[in-house]
């Protein structure tokens, strides 16, 4: 259905990517040409507290976070193996249901052992 | 219901008629870009003004009121201002991603836009995996914000970007598991399918116990997944300055701006799609008069008022609710909503497989 175009979704795909960009590119554009310039040594210190900043600012740190980008990756790539698993449920009838509760049970398992081991904990 | 496929394909034709194919089909990317981008600016600045007037009148405010009638050309003005400001790149900054993260935040949002239904033959983007496509989109913004965050050199940024991250990542899940729970109930991930499916009655009621769960969690989801109300801590004013945007001036703070109030239409909008019935009608089942009724009223006007009622139940959330903290945040999702969307999911299917369903 859709607009009834002779144009295939990738087109249309690439026809939105270039709008979102050429979105940015042309504000920034008017942006440059009408907006004030000036150059200052203070005003290129980064915005903290006032008192010259203190170290590196690009650094690794925490790794509460990293804890749960890795659970995140787990649970995300579930996701992506039940998509195609729903699409095609009704068809699959009990059966389909048993395998994607071996499945999940496996999955939700290692949620468990994670939560038992304290990773789900903010430190 | 009017179908507006009818008048884009007559313009197909006419187009045809003097003009070689491929530049027919170039005039018309052209014409849809134009509307995509009319269509995005508009939407920000009424969701900024819409916004600010409910916030407003939750705490007994008038809101914006000086410029034009009832404020209602206070975001025109705030936009000039923000285009006129001056562009600054401070010391020490990565040049190249504190410049690309706006590309990344923008254009997500502006494909998303592209894939909803707005009406009848009024949609631009349909692949046969729609609303995957929209996830996956979806992703890619907070790549924008992580990369805004870590290039700017400052404490405040990273640690906001960080933690916009973890929240984005994490309810990502329960959103996905959410939309997942409907596809099982629709056995499709087409767009246009998905509402043709809520022809009789909408995904909310068909689907009875279960699709209620999910729309519960989707809302909650969808507010931490558009960093707002009470999951705003990425941009938690008095202890990260402004969160991962600390640092962009102008019209490059103006992109993320626009981009998170657009992010609240669109997941406004797939949850119309997915539990509101899209841009379909209220129709029940039996009371022919009564739908009859309810299809005189545009296609477009049923998605547009339907979204802007589920955005009106976000914001509720974020002018009700208190800020709550990165653990609770955290936990919340990990251990309340993940398992509860899970549940849900072998709920629905369990639901679907013994047809316990409208």
């Amino acid at each position: 259905m859709g607009l009834l175009l002779a144009i295939s979704n990738g087109a249309l795909a690439v026809t939105a990517t270039i709008t979102g960009l050429g979105l940015v590119f042309a504000a920034l554009l008017i942006a440059r040409l009408i907006s004030p310039r000036s150059f200052s040594i203070k005003k290129a210190e980064p915005y903290e507290c006032g008192i010259p900043t203190r170290g590196e600012s690009m650094i690794q740190f925490k790794a509460g976070y990293y804890i749960f980008a890795i659970l995140f990756l787990i649970f995300d790539v579930e996701t992506v193996f039940l998509y195609p698993w729903s699409v095609v449920m009704k068809g699959l009838g009990p059966q389909g249901l048993l395998c994607i509760g071996i499945f999940m049970f496996i999955l939700i398992l290692g949620l468990a052992y994670a939560w038992r081991k304290g990773a789900l904990k903010w430190t | 219901m009017f179908n507006f496929g009818i008048w884009t394909a007559e313009f197909n034709n006419w187009l045809m008629t003097f003009l070689p194919e491929w530049l027919a089909i170039v005039v018309e990317c052209v014409i849809i870009a134009v509307l995509v981008l009319l269509t995005y600016t508009v939407l920000a600045l009424f969701y900024i003004l819409y916004e600010r007037k409910l916030c407003a009148w939750f705490q007994c405010r008038l809101g914006p009121m000086r410029v034009g009638k009832w404020g209602v050309l206070q975001v025109f003005a705030d936009m000039f201002k923000i285009l006129v400001k001056e562009l600054i790149c401070l010391k020490d900054t990565d040049r190249f991603l504190f410049k690309l993260a706006p590309y990344l935040v923008i254009t997500s949002s502006v494909v998303m836009l592209a894939c909803l239904p707005w009406g009848r033959g009024l949609q631009i983007i349909d692949y046969n995996i729609g609303i995957f496509f929209i996830l996956a989109v979806s992703s890619v913004g907070v790549l924008g914000i992580l990369l805004a965050g870590w290039s700017s050199n400052n404490k405040y940024t990273l640690i906001g970007a960080m933690r916009s991250g973890a929240q984005m990542v994490s309810y990502e899940i329960s959103l996905g598991l959410a939309i997942m729970t409907i596809i099982v109930f629709a056995g499709t991930m087409n767009i246009n399918e998905l509402v043709w499916q809520q022809d009789k009655a909408w995904f909310l009621f068909r689907g009875h116990i279960p699709a209620i769960i999910a729309f519960l969690i989707y809302i909650v989801a969808a507010t931490a997944e558009t960093n707002r109300g009470p999951f705003d801590l990425p941009e938690a004013e008095h202890e990260l300055t402004a969160g991962y945007h600390t640092e962009y001036s102008g019209i490059h703070f103006g992109f993320f701006y626009l981009a998170e109030y657009l992010n609240l239409f669109i997941v406004s909008g797939i949850a119309t799609l997915m539990f509101l019935g899209g841009w379909m009608p209220l129709h029940v089942p039996g009371w022919d008069g009564f739908n009859h009724a309810m299809d005189v009223i545009p296609s477009i006007v049923w998605f547009v008022l339907k979204s802007f009622f589920v955005s009106y139940i976000i914001i509720w959330f974020k002018w009700t609710f208190p800020r709550v903290r990165i653990d609770q945040m955290l936990s919340f999702e990990w251990k309340y909503l993940m398992p509860l969307s899970l549940a849900n999911l072998i709920l629905m299917s369990i639901f679907v497989a013994l047809g316990w369903h409208f």
